[in-house]
């Protein structure tokens, strides 16, 4: 089929969706007044019955928490399936390349930055049942300080802070640890992934029950697999890097 | 006017969509099927919205105030993360494909060769 | 529905397209930076902070770093 047919074909179908879709939203209720009795159920099971300050948290990590681990055996699928990808044909060995470093200023930066977005990236993590944060948003932090240690310095030290075999565990540890605890929590009497821990006391962190545990393997299994999608991706950019060295030599 | 946010979720929907189908880079396809999914995401928080409404956290808001819709926040932010995550293994392939055929052009990809 | 939430949710839809139409790949890298930010700016109005923070840390670094190796990748070869 020629491009030409191709977008006839493209404009019919989009324009019949888009004007069902439009037609569909008329009827939607206006735009903030629905009061779902979900939400409140939602929000009555965070405040009162968890001692979780954000409900969202709650939400994610309790209320609907099997949504949230198929979404972290998605996250660990496709982390893996990246490095295999990348990893089953790669020709060259990107130790080899040359990478100076960036200029003594940037050196300065990334020696203060990275602990200060390390700092940052566990203080999200761990606060992230009572403000607004969590596992996943902490945990792309905490992969964004490897990457500063890239960028601020050479890629020979990037490697040397992020061995791939300790990324692998880690993340594995952090997908595993989902499904551990639903065991633990069903051989403790209650059903698959309960919360069976104690409250606490509201905004404190010592509170929502087993809401911080499934946190923090959160964080792990997310940080590592970022940085281990960007490993993957660095190191074919400096494989082609020692192959164009390779061949100009 | 009251169907404003829901009509923009819908029309970046569609021109994600849209630039898969008429792009001419396999990076670019990717992109705009990232923006697809932004606007599901901006639907699903327009439902959640609620008239004076503040965010649903505990402490820090006013007491007694009402708050927005949780629970598609929840499935909002872990969809931001797992998509980014699957748009990383979709440029993982892009760079297995410009590999092996040399070429980004969807319309260059036709055949399967061996 | 306030006024902000009327001129976010217009940006959203004009980076959007901005985004979709642009073809060479660095002004699209530059693109869906912008694209991110505007949705965080969307996603604070609607009283989404958690959401906010998740799209911020995405689009400021993970799409970004992988969309460059995708750019330096195809022209290294």
């Amino acid at each position: 089929m020629t491009r030409a047919g191709r977008v006839v074909l493209l404009v019919l179908g989009l324009g019949g969706l888009l004007a069902l879709l439009a037609i569909a939203a008329a009827d939607l209720p206006a735009f903030g007044s629905v009061h779902s009795a979900y939400a409140a159920f939602a929000r009555h099971a965070a405040y009162a019955d968890r001692h979780a300050a954000n409900s969202v948290a709650a939400v994610v990590f309790d209320v609907r928490g099997l949504d949230t681990m198929i979404e972290e055996f998605i996250l660990f699928a496709a982390a893996t399936a990246t490095a295999l990808l990348l990893r089953s044909t790669r020709e060259e060995d990107a130790e080899r390349a040359e990478d100076h470093g960036e200029g003594d200023a940037l050196k300065l930066f990334g020696i203060g930055g990275v602990g200060a977005v390390v700092v940052l990236g566990l203080y999200v993590v761990a606060h992230g049942y009572v403000s607004p944060g969590g596992g996943f948003q902490g945990g792309v932090v905490l992969a964004t300080a490897a990457a500063l240690v890239f960028l601020a310095g050479t890629y020979r030290a990037f490697r040397r802070v992020t061995p791939q075999s300790l990324l692998e565990g880690a993340e594995s540890l952090g997908v595993l640890a989902w499904p551990a605890l639903g065991v633990g929590t069903l051989a403790s009497g209650s059903a698959f992934l309960a919360n069976v821990l104690p409250p606490g006391s509201i905004g404190s962190l010592a509170s929502a029950g087993t809401i911080p545990l499934l946190n923090a393997a959160t964080g792990l299994a997310v940080a590592s697999a970022f940085t281990l999608i960007g490993v993957e991706f660095l190191e074919e950019l400096f494989a082609e890097r020692a192959r164009g060295e390779e061949g100009r030599s | 006017m009251s169907v404003y946010p829901y009509v923009i979720g819908i029309v970046v929907f569609g021109l994600g969509l849209g630039g898969i189908a008429v792009s001419r880079h396999l990076v670019h396809a990717i992109v705009c099927l990232n923006v697809a999914q932004t606007g599901t995401y901006v639907l699903l928080l327009a439902v959640g919205w609620r008239r004076h409404g503040t965010a649903p956290i505990l402490g820090g808001v006013p007491k007694g105030s009402h708050q927005v819709d949780p629970v598609v926040q929840a499935l909002t932010l872990t969809d931001i993360v797992v998509g980014i995550t699957v748009s990383g293994l979709l440029l993982a392939l892009a760079i297995q494909v410009h590999r092996r055929r040399g070429t980004m052009d969807p319309d260059e990809l036709r055949a399967l060769r061996g | 529905m306030t006024a902000v939430q009327i001129m976010a949710l217009s940006l959203v839809a004009l980076s959007a397209l901005l985004v979709v139409l642009t073809r060479d790949l660095v002004k699209l890298t530059i693109a869906n930076s912008i694209y991110g930010l505007v949705l965080v700016v969307l996603f604070l109005v609607f009283g989404a902070p958690d959401v906010a923070l998740s799209e911020l840390v995405v689009g400021a670094v993970a799409m970004p770093l992988a969309i460059v190796v995708a750019i330096v990748k195809e022209r290294g070869e």
